[in-house]
């Protein structure tokens, strides 16, 4: 215990733990809005009250979340809630092959504890800030400061929404700050790296199967910017980076 | 849904969340993937997110927008305008819904 009290009072002290919180700060905005959105959503769908609080604190997967609440208020069968979430987690298994040439080397309870917190934005920000995949110390102090002000942001607003979810009226349309969120993340990341050409064509790919059911336009889409990229990276071997 | 049932359900999708978000990181040993597969996962956070965003922008109830005159578009158009300038994400996200909100509200696009 002692042990783990030192651990974590060194992690929060180190400065790659404020850098970590800080840059997460900077998409908590649109963290915020969709975690209300996401509590509101889930009430809204049917859940109970006590069912949305205890999804929203455990299950912390925001998609996967609003996709099922309607399912399990309509009292879909458990395998087909179960089944959605899997196809909307799945890019999670993706990230998680990114995540590991940096975990590896940790003992497994730290490295189960640190995969339940790596949703989208902390693997975006995450990536970005440590492009080489290798450990490095300060990376375990600013992959804390993410987390604590994403799951922070997230957990807060979306108890907010299922309180508030019969008083906010949906017309305001706070969802769009999430999605402008995404749409900032995407353009810095745009900016770091010439993936323009992935990019579109996963937009275009994930518009034209979006009939697919289980949301698996977004794997369609993911797809197509992994081919459409190693394309690109085979067709110009000179400009490849080196690894 | 019974009682039971949602505690059991929500189990199975907390359980889902470690194993998705574990899958390559929970193994002791290295699972194998090839070479040109790794490289090529490089491109898939970009994708996943422009796959969230796209048909959040220009589908409603399913189908491709028809018209120029949604506030979305204004709104998503304003966050890039602000994007390119400033490079700040706070002001992005601001300055983006509050154009939508204001193209939404103020002429019910």
């Amino acid at each position: 215990m002692q042990s783990w009290r030192h651990r974590a009072r060194t992690v929060v002290r180190h400065p790659e733990f404020a850098r970590g919180a800080r840059e997460m700060v900077g998409v908590a905005l649109g963290i915020g809005a969709w975690g209300l959105v996401t509590g509101m959503a889930m009430v809204k769908g049917g859940l109970e009250p006590w069912a949305a609080v205890l999804m929203s604190l455990t299950v912390f997967a925001g998609t996967a979340q609003l996709a099922v609440a309607p399912l399990m208020a309509s009292g879909a069968p458990i395998w087909v809630v179960w089944a959605t979430a899997l196809c909307l987690n799945l890019r999670f298994v993706i990230f998680s092959a990114q995540w590991r040439p940096y975990l590896r080397q940790l003992p497994f309870k730290r490295r189960a504890l640190m995969s339940y917190f790596t949703a989208d934005l902390n693997y975006v920000l995450f990536m970005r800030r440590f492009p080489e995949p290798a450990p490095a110390p300060e990376q375990i102090p600013y992959f804390w400061g993410g987390v604590l002000v994403n799951a922070g942001s997230w957990h807060l607003m979306s108890l907010l929404g299922i309180v508030l979810a019969d008083r906010i009226p949906a017309e305001w349309g706070l969802g769009f700050a999430g999605t402008v969120a995404l749409l900032a993340m995407t353009y810095s990341m745009l900016a770091d790296r010439a993936t323009w050409l992935p990019a579109l064509l996963a937009g275009a790919a994930a518009v034209a199967a979006y009939a697919l059911p289980l949301k698996l336009n977004m794997l369609v889409a993911i797809a197509a910017a992994v081919a459409v990229g190693t394309i690109i990276d085979h067709a110009r071997p000179a400009q490849r980076p080196a690894r | 849904m019974s009682t039971l049932e949602l505690v059991l359900t929500i189990a199975g999708l907390v359980l889902i969340t470690i194993v998705t978000r574990g899958f390559f990181i929970l193994p002791e040993r290295e699972l194998p993937m090839p070479a040109w597969l790794r490289e090529g996962l490089r491109y898939a956070p970009i994708g996943a997110l422009v796959a969230v965003i796209a048909p959040e922008l220009v589908m409603s109830n399913g189908r491709l927008i028809g018209t120029w005159m949604d506030a979305r578009l204004f709104g998503a158009a304003a966050a890039t305008a602000w994007f390119v300038w400033r490079r700040d994400m706070l002001g992005t996200i601001v300055v983006g819904t509050g154009v939508m909100l204001i193209f939404r509200m103020g002429l019910g696009w």
